[in-house]
């Protein structure tokens, strides 16, 4: 087990990269803890693949260190590094059983037979996969061959760091599920360093600890799950992470307060102080948990937003009410058991969760 | 019970089974009515029954080609199978020199037959060869129209340098049906090169090698052009192997009941070989599978 330093760490695949737009991987700074469980989060093509193949030894970055304990492995073939990886479709050796699927990793290594035995049953029992330990594994389905390549990747104990690459893509969702708590159980019973690819966010938020959040090659943040909820860094953080994401919408900062299409929202001193110094472009971004809908008679706009309510829908456990002033769509996250009366009503934003970013970075 | 019978389609069957009976049915079934009758003229023939068959497998001449077509078909096969493994293993897998390569190695298998016979027959040439010039030149005295031995090993080189990029071709459509990921695998798995080639490059080009066996198993077993314009079947027998044989029975001395004979089970022996070998690789596969 390793922590992971990225030092000054940039990819590109031209051989003169000139401008940012050449680069897969944009120059980032990380330190991943030893035994961490870290999920590498982001939409197809951001580069989380080819990060984790720099780390994995697979691609050799063309700026930058990785260093593994302190010790640069930058240039090590991937053998060499002593880390294990499970691909998005399944690897298996067709003439070979399940045992010896297993096994192989140790086997190559001259790992005492004994001690094969040991590890491939307890893998193997991990995994259920131990009443068809000695079948061979050319005739099993796409699930099982996806859990020996798992199996594979745990199966070494002596690992630097085990990485997975969207490994339940091919996983039916039931599945998916168990295969997750296992591997999470896994994660805490041994600790190793784990780092996971994938574009679920589902599976990013249950599977990690830290997630990294990637974004047009680069890592826009990095944080635990409730950090990433609470006080996204960036507005693509905002967006991408919850259901439904993030309420960004331009504003202009005026008088003491946020204008949204003619609509006034209070901000605090903090904000204030924050956007004063900012020159982009100013977004307003609010969470649909952290909004109010007040409707019926009598209801006051003070302090809140007039709307439109365009849609409803009702999830079972909460509902999600669309609305609208000006070209605003919003988003609101209501109980269950929240009564809606008429087409319209008052939103009243929470100060403390509206957050303010300009050029998509955090403010405040 | 009231299904209705439309036996029109068999019309649309026709032209296959007379295609195929032209091609393939009357010329078998021709062949073997010589094999059972003593035809001395149109309007004279006896039928002999078995005579000619039994006359055919005690002729000693023939159990001597037969030996030395086995012995010459299995070198084919140990020399083109691992050499095209391994000629297929070292391509480029891109670039330029992937195109490059794709059309050196198809050049022999577009001339014809007769013409690499003739080409070898003149490279072979001691006073005028290239190849037999410089063999001689290296001290060794080669000659492939006197020494049967030299003859054999001619007509062995020519059959390699022509059929083994076969071999090769296909073998290197199996590789290149790999995923990347299973050789990235392997090298995190810490697997050796003699492990990459066994377990993973081995089995994905199962299937291509066995129709490679296959094909040039029936190709060289019956094989005649080359030998033929190279060395007509000698010095003295060296070279005649079943074909050329069969010519010189049905064609030198037109005995076309023994020749019909001989060419119905030397066909049986081709079937029954190819047919024995893809039921074992089949089963094979099938059995891992269970």
């Amino acid at each position: 087990m390793a922590r992971i330093d990225l030092k000054s760490l940039a990819h590109s695949y031209f051989p003169d990269p000139k401008s940012d737009a050449d680069y897969a991987l944009r120059r980032m700074e990380h330190v991943w803890e030893d035994g961490g469980a870290y999920a590498l989060l982001g939409p197809s093509g951001c580069g989380k693949t080819t990060l984790l193949n720099i780390i994995s030894g697979l691609l050799t970055p063309s700026e930058g260190q990785v260093l593994f304990d302190g010790k640069d492995v930058t240039k090590l073939a991937p053998e060499e590094r002593n880390i294990a990886q499970v691909f998005q479709f399944p690897v298996i050796y067709d003439t070979m059983t399940v045992y010896e699927n297993l096994a192989f990793p140790l086997r190559n290594r001259g790992v005492d037979p004994k001690r094969v035995d040991e590890r491939v049953r307890e893998i193997a029992g991990m995994l259920d996969l131990t009443g068809k330990l000695k079948q061979k594994a050319r005739g099993l389905g796409a699930d099982e061959k996806q859990t020996i390549s798992l199996g594979r990747g745990l199966v070494r104990d002596d690992v630097s760091a085990i990485l997975f690459d969207e490994p339940l893509t091919v996983i039916d969702p039931h599945l998916k599920w168990v295969l997750r708590r296992k591997l999470k159980e896994i994660h805490n019973k041994l600790r190793p360093t784990m780092v996971y690819v994938t574009h679920d966010q589902v599976e990013a938020l249950t599977f990690a600890d830290k997630v990294v959040v990637m974004y047009g090659g680069k890592v826009v943040q990095l944080g635990t799950p409730q950090e990433l909820f609470e006080n996204p860094a960036h507005t693509f953080v905002g967006y991408f992470i919850g259901s439904p994401g993030m309420n960004i919408m331009d504003c202009n900062i005026d008088d003491g307060a946020a204008w949204i299409d003619g609509q006034r929202i209070a901000l605090t001193d903090r904000h204030l102080d924050a956007v004063s110094k900012q020159t982009g472009k100013i977004e307003l971004g609010i969470r649909p948990e952290f909004l109010k809908l007040e409707t019926g008679d009598g209801v006051s706009s003070d302090n809140g937003v007039a709307v439109n309510i365009t849609k409803v829908e009702d999830l079972g456990q909460y509902k999600i009410a669309t609305t609208r002033f000006g070209t605003s769509d919003i988003k609101v996250k209501l109980g269950e058991d929240a009564q809606i009366i008429g087409q319209s009503g008052v939103l009243r934003f929470a100060p403390e969760w509206t957050k303010l970013y300009a050029d998509s970075q955090l403010v405040a | 019970m009231n299904k209705i019978t439309n036996n029109k389609a068999w019309f649309l069957v026709l032209p296959v089974f007379f295609i195929v009976a032209i091609s393939a049915i009357i010329p078998l079934m021709t062949v073997v009515n010589y094999s059972v009758q003593d035809i001395f003229d149109p309007q004279t023939r006896f039928f002999v029954g078995t005579e000619w068959f039994e006359q055919v497998l005690g002729d000693r001449r023939l159990h001597d080609a037969l030996i030395r077509q086995i012995v010459y078909t299995m070198s084919v096969l140990l020399i083109e199978v691992p050499l095209g493994i391994a000629v297929a293993l070292t391509l480029p897998r891109k670039g330029w020199g992937v195109s490059a390569s794709m059309v050196l190695l198809a050049l022999p298998l577009l001339i014809p037959w007769n013409v690499v016979g003739t080409i070898w027959q003149i490279f072979g040439r001691a006073d005028i060869g290239l190849g037999g010039y410089v063999i001689n030149m290296l001290g060794i005295d080669y000659n492939y129209s006197q020494n049967p031995m030299d003859a054999w090993v001619t007509v062995l080189v020519m059959d390699v340098w022509h059929w083994t990029s076969l071999i090769v071709l296909l073998c290197y459509a199996g590789l290149r049906s790999i995923p990347d990921a299973y050789y990235q695998a392997a090298k995190i798995d810490g697997a050796s090169n003699w492990a990459v080639f066994r377990f993973i490059q081995l089995p994905k080009m199962q299937s291509v090698l066995v129709i490679g066996v296959l094909l040039r198993f029936m190709d060289s077993f019956m094989i005649y052009t080359e030998p033929f314009v190279l060395t007509g079947g000698g010095p003295g027998t060296a070279t005649t192997f079943l074909s050329q044989f069969l010519v010189t029975i049905a064609v030198g001395q037109f005995d076309l009941g023994p020749a019909a004979a001989f060419s119905l089970i030397y066909f049986l022996i081709i079937l029954l070989v190819c047919w024995v070998f893809y039921t074992v690789v089949m089963n094979a596969g099938k059995r891992e599978e269970q």
